[in-house]
């Protein structure tokens, strides 16, 4: 039962860092992913120290509020500032994951946040971590849930959603010229991102997450030159990064967000020789 | 008769380094009008300020007589075609279909008669056998033919097209004059950013000559000057010596009618 729910777990969370990292692919933001997925732990913190506790909620409000500052501090240094994009990304992620650092280790004493936990996560616990009802009833682990109900959001934002990320992504020109706001859309995304991160800090750690937020997508992106078989395919590597990665894992006795990411590499390579033998 | 187009002391800048100074013109209906001017002359900026992908420092635009966002489903635009990523994972009829996309409709699924009206865009640019492909197997010209598609699609009454010619082979270009000639003939309004001088006198009625400044506005047969050419592109010498050439050749096809005569 406890594989059960750590694949579960990690296929979620595959699934949702994927889907929103195809389009970060497409609008050439893959980077940003990984600057949101740096930029949240300020935010876990302080949302921690404030609630005083690892209630959801106030974690994912503070690590999205900080995702989406990770952004606006982005698009203001590289079109206000004229930074290069890259160096506009380096310097905010770095900026607010040391802000991050600093802070937990200031508030080592009062906060039960492991610095390893929070970065590369511990899959292998999401089984203990059960939620009991009020009356008592085991409803199971606490980040199935979680990564449940995420995922329900993110297919409901691409579901609903396609046309308008489409547009914008593809051509954000003609987006506006339609009177469509591409800011929103862009800020959607990053939100998106962002909760994303927070939720998955908990099974593959913020870092981790962003082997799915990339990689899978990166996989697809080689295999196919249609945006719906793209996504289709980015859900089916991300599953089987999670299912190949945890057996893997359990064979070399070793991390198994780690293995998880191994083997959604491995997936690429495979396509890439796949593409260059064609 | 109310301008299809008004600027009224427009003045547009990047980083406090104004682009468009105090341009001011009007524009009439029903003709295809020619933007033209040097590298940086600010032509796609002109086109951006129309549309308000650029907000002016001082003065503003009224298209048929209003403002932008009342009649914005009048208007089409066109980006330059490096606006886009080719490689990009759509088919040559989604982006068709995009030109159907409303803000009322953006979060619905297309109707069947906007992927009717989509599919009869690509007809009318001859690339209905193109739908399935990939937009990236399709030449410059056929690239530049789909924009134009989706344009066709918006069903507009005027269209800005940023440089639509820009790398398009002789049998494109014919193909897309062609549909400028329809379009014109169905009452339509293009504004095009053109780079080319030796076809001026044979694709525009009309032409807007800017270098940061507006040079000229008006019918090809008086704007189109030496003395205009002159001022726009200044001390460009190879262009130079070949302006005064351009402006005496008359043997450019016969127009039906002179401009004066139109109704
Ligand atoms: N986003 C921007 N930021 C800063 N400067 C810009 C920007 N876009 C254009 N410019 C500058 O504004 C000036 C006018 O640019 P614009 O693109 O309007 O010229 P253009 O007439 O379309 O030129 P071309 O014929 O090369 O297309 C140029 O000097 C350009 O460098
Ligand atoms: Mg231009």
């Amino acid at each position: 039962m406890n594989a059960f729910w750590i694949i579960l777990t990690g296929t979620l969370v595959a699934i949702c860092g994927g889907l929103l990292g195809a389009f970060l692919l497409l609008r050439k933001m893959s980077m940003v992913g990984d600057a949101i997925s740096h930029a949240v732990l300020p935010g876990i913190v302080i949302a921690y120290l404030l609630s005083g506790s690892r209630e959801v909620l106030p974690m994912l409000v503070g690590a999205a509020a900080f995702g989406v500052f990770a952004t606006v501090v982005i698009e203001a240094l590289y079109r206000k500032a004229r930074l290069q994009s890259d160096a506009a990304i380096g310097i905010t992620f770095t900026g607010l994951f040391a802000l991050g650092i600093v802070l937990i280790s200031l508030f080592a004493g009062q906060v039960d946040l492991d610095l390893d936990c929070v970065l590369f996560g511990e899959i292998a616990y999401v089984p203990i971590d059960v939620w009991i009802t009020p009356g008592g009833i085991n409803m199971g682990p606490r980040a199935v849930w979680v990564t449940g109900g995420l995922l329900v959001l993110v297919l409901a934002m691409i579901g609903i959603g396609y046309k308008g990320l489409l547009l914008t992504t593809f051509n954000p020109e003609h987006a506006a010229s339609i009177g469509i706001s591409v800011a929103f859309w862009h800020y959607l995304l990053m939100s998106a991102v962002s909760v994303t991160t927070v939720v998955s800090f908990e099974s593959v750690g913020a870092i981790l997450v962003v082997a799915f937020l990339i990689v899978p997508p990166a996989t697809a992106y080689l295999l196919t030159n249609k945006l719906k078989p793209m996504l289709a395919l980015t859900v089916l590597f991300g599953l089987g990064a999670a299912v190949g990665g945890y057996y893997l894992a359990s064979w070399i006795d070793g991390s198994i967000a780690g293995a998880m990411s191994v083997v959604a590499g491995v997936f690429f390579t495979a396509a890439l020789v796949a593409k260059h033998k064609r | 008769m109310t301008p299809i187009i008004e600027t009224h002391n427009l003045t547009v800048s990047y980083n406090r380094r104004p682009v468009l100074w105090d341009v001011d013109f009007s524009l009439p209906e029903g003709r295809l009008i020619g933007i033209i001017g040097p590298n940086g002359s600010g032509k796609t900026t002109l086109l951006k300020s129309i549309m308000g992908l650029v907000q002016p420092d001082s003065g503003y635009v009224k298209l048929f007589g209003q403002s932008l966002d009342e009649v914005r489903t009048r208007i089409s635009y066109v980006p330059q075609r490096e606006s886009v990523d080719w490689d990009f994972p759509v088919s040559v009829r989604e982006v068709v279909e995009m030109g159907r996309y409303r803000r009322a409709n953006l979060l619905r699924r297309l109707s069947s008669a906007d992927r009717d009206i989509a599919a009869d865009a690509l007809h009318k640019v001859g690339l209905q056998d193109f739908a399935k492909r990939q937009i990236s197997q399709l030449s410059g010209g056929q690239q530049q033919r789909v924009f134009i598609a989706r344009a066709l699609a918006q069903q507009a009454d005027l269209y800005l097209m940023d440089e639509p010619f820009a790398g398009v082979d002789a049998a494109s270009e014919q193909a897309i004059l062609q549909l400028l000639t329809e379009m014109k003939a169905a009452s339509k309004t293009v504004l095009i950013v053109h780079h080319d001088l030796q076809t001026v006198r044979q694709f525009f009625d009309w032409i807007v000559l800017l270098n940061t400044h507006l040079v000229a506005s008006g019918p090809v047969e008086s704007a189109f000057t030496e003395d205009h050419l002159r001022q726009a592109y200044g001390g460009q010498l190879t262009i130079l010596s070949k302006v005064a050439d351009l402006v005496k050749e008359r043997h450019f096809p016969v127009r039906e009618k002179p401009y004066k005569d139109r109704p």
